[in-house]
């Protein structure tokens, strides 16, 4: 198996999404191919570090205000329908 | 009656009914299906708009939005797909009025070949959360996403944000399942070849910055 090939099933990879014979063809590239297994350990702490550190957080007064901006705009359009 | 009095006494958890009264019109059935994707929404659109105002507009819209179309969500799928579907419109359109040449679409930039052949090929030592302080490393994070086109981006965020399905993210973008899968191999490559600039291993005698 070459890198390219490891590569295009990376994501796959990652998710467990692959059958048993491919992942065993996967291990033994990654057994000698240093780079691939870089690879694959920094895409992984790639994804975690975006799913741990949620970077766009939405503030509670910001929450509130939204939230109660929408409910109003809600009651609003159902009297106007009515 | 019963079912008044089951609401009275354990309040509405179940997704559907919530869907139900506020189809009937229940504004208070409707505010809990707010509490429930807020942050989900508000996050998605951050990430695809890049903007809070643009983003504040979206979550407002997209809840409206919904409401106001209540009647043609049939069930078929769950609430949540059938709202983000709805966001995640909204956030594209703010962000072609926001562009000069007002061309964004997820069909966007994919033959881009960028981060495809991995060339950082240095591991992370150590861990870039010890490495940079929250407020850093969060820029960095922003900073680095903010650089994927907006399609790949889009997709990553359902998917490796959110933890949607690739056929959840399929349905909502309308795109195929390869389609997704192929900007979302993409979208992790290019993310870890930038990161890569600042998370790679420092040789001996380097700075650390």
């Amino acid at each position: 198996m070459k890198c390219t090939e490891f590569l295009q099933e990376l994501s796959d990879y990652l998710d467990g999404k692959i059958t048993e014979n491919l992942k065993a063809e996967l291990d033994e590239h990654l057994h000698w191919c240093h780079e691939c297994h870089v690879v694959l350990n920094t895409t992984k702490k790639t994804i975690e570090i975006y799913r741990d550190n949620h970077i766009y957080e939405l503030p509670d007064p910001l929450r509130t205000r939204l939230h109660d901006a929408i409910i109003s705009k809600c009651r609003a359009s159902k009297s106007k329908h009515k | 009656m019963a079912t008044i009095q089951k609401r009275a006494e354990e309040g509405i958890t179940d997704e559907l009914a919530l869907v139900q009264a506020a189809k009937r019109g229940d504004l208070e059935a409707f505010s809990q299906l707010v509490n429930r994707y807020d942050r989900n929404v508000f996050r998605i659109a951050q990430h695809i708009t890049h903007n809070e105002e643009d983003a504040q507009d979206v979550v407002q819209d997209a809840f409206l939005k919904a409401y106001q179309n209540l009647e043609q969500f049939q069930g078929n799928s769950k609430f949540y797909t059938w709202l983000v579907r709805i966001a995640v419109n909204e956030a594209l359109m703010k962000l072609r009025k926001r562009r000069t040449d007002r061309t964004v679409s997820l069909d966007e930039d994919v033959e881009t070949e960028d981060g495809a052949m991995p060339r950082e090929v240095a591991d992370w030592s150590p861990n870039p959360e010890q490495l940079y302080g929250q407020s850093e490393l969060g820029d960095i994070l922003k900073k680095t996403v903010q650089g994927l086109p907006p399609g790949f981006r889009t997709v990553f965020v359902l998917r490796d944000v959110e933890g949607l399905s690739t056929e959840e993210t399929a349905e909502m973008l309308g795109l195929s399942v390869p389609a997704v899968k192929s900007r979302l191999l993409r979208a992790r490559l290019q993310l870890r070849e930038r990161l890569a600039r600042y998370f790679k291993s420092r040789k001996d005698g380097d700075s650390q910055r």
